[in-house]
């Protein structure tokens, strides 16, 4: 993968996150409706085992929402980035040796 | 379909996490004797845009909504092994930063997307691949697999809740299984466009490629 290849993809990732999350739909996924359908979404609303830092996709303290969302995006989108790329050069390095 | 805390017994989510852990242990293995360079930032990249779609909920049904799960998408492009390491680490940050998806439910949730989801998919995805053959069985194959891969995770999801006691088996995995056969068309969709666009730019990028 060339400089311009990881360039161009992370922009993509970077672009869905900023731009697009914030239209994302709103409603229930999969589960949350059947959750909710079926009577036990209220077992799932227990104290968490870990608090976040930043529950629902939100950056804390921005007053605008769709915002806050983009900026969780952009800023999990470069963790997970490091992340990936970081497993990945360890995984390369520690074969190497 | 990220599992919160509280929706699962003590003893699923210890052993889903045990799974977990082995498979994640067994896919790092095998990442290691396989990795190739160009991989490397590619697991980056694949793990930042997984993440940024997976943010991106599209409606299914009159007030519910779905959105990617990116295994199958991932495996076409580094393997199955690879492609669960990526999966997982995005659950990891979900459930860490943004609380999507509970830390004791996190075992499961990988279980469910990166070991069955990922790597499962991938198998079927190869099958189809190869009997199709050419660039229309892997667009076959990401298609079909991609949208099983939903409906199978889904599916061990509700398998899951049953065995903690949460919802009946009968109840839970018909409505897991329903709802989810519709995300699985979008997750379909989307890997097929991904996987199309990168056939045609950079077609050294899907795994094996060469091969069929």
């Amino acid at each position: 993968m060339r400089k311009k290849d990881i360039v161009l993809g992370l922009l993509a990732a970077l672009f869905l996150a900023f731009v697009l999350s914030p239209f994302a739909s709103p409603w229930p996924d999969g589960l949350e409706r059947v959750a909710e359908d079926k009577g036990f979404l209220e077992k799932g609303e227990v104290e968490p085992a870990l608090a976040s830092p930043m529950p629902d996709y939100a950056w804390p303290g921005i007053k605008s929402e769709r915002m806050a969302t983009s900026m969780a995006g952009v800023v999990g989108t470069l963790m997970v980035f490091g992340a990936g790329y970081g497993i990945a050069a360890l995984l390369k390095k520690n074969e190497e040796h | 379909m990220h599992i919160p805390d509280g929706f699962l017994s003590t003893n699923t989510w210890v052993a889903t996490w045990v799974f977990s852990a082995g498979g994640l242990g067994f896919c790092i293995k095998k990442t290691k004797e396989i990795l190739k360079d160009k991989m490397v930032p590619l697991m980056g990249v694949m793990s930042a845009f997984i993440f940024a779609a997976q943010m991106l909920n599209f409606p299914v049904i009159g007030g519910t909504s779905g959105h990617l799960l990116g295994g199958v998408l991932a495996a076409a492009l580094l393997g199955p092994w690879a492609g669960a390491i990526v999966i997982a680490c995005v659950l990891a940050v979900q459930c860490l930063i943004f609380q999507d998806g509970g830390l004791t439910a996190l075992g499961a949730n990988i279980f469910n997307m990166s070991i069955i989801g990922t790597i499962g998919g991938y198998f079927v995805y190869r099958l189809i691949a190869k009997a199709v053959g050419g660039d229309k069985g892997v667009m076959a194959g990401v298609a079909i697999a991609a949208w099983l891969s939903v409906v199978i995770a889904s599916s061990a999801c509700a398998i899951e809740l049953a065995l903690s006691g949460t919802s009946p088996l009968q109840v839970a995995l018909p409505a897991m299984a329903g709802v989810h056969a519709l995300i699985g068309i979008g997750e379909a969709i989307i890997s097929c466009l991904v996987i199309g666009f990168v056939i045609k730019a950079r077609p050294d990028l899907v795994y094996n490629y060469e091969e069929e």
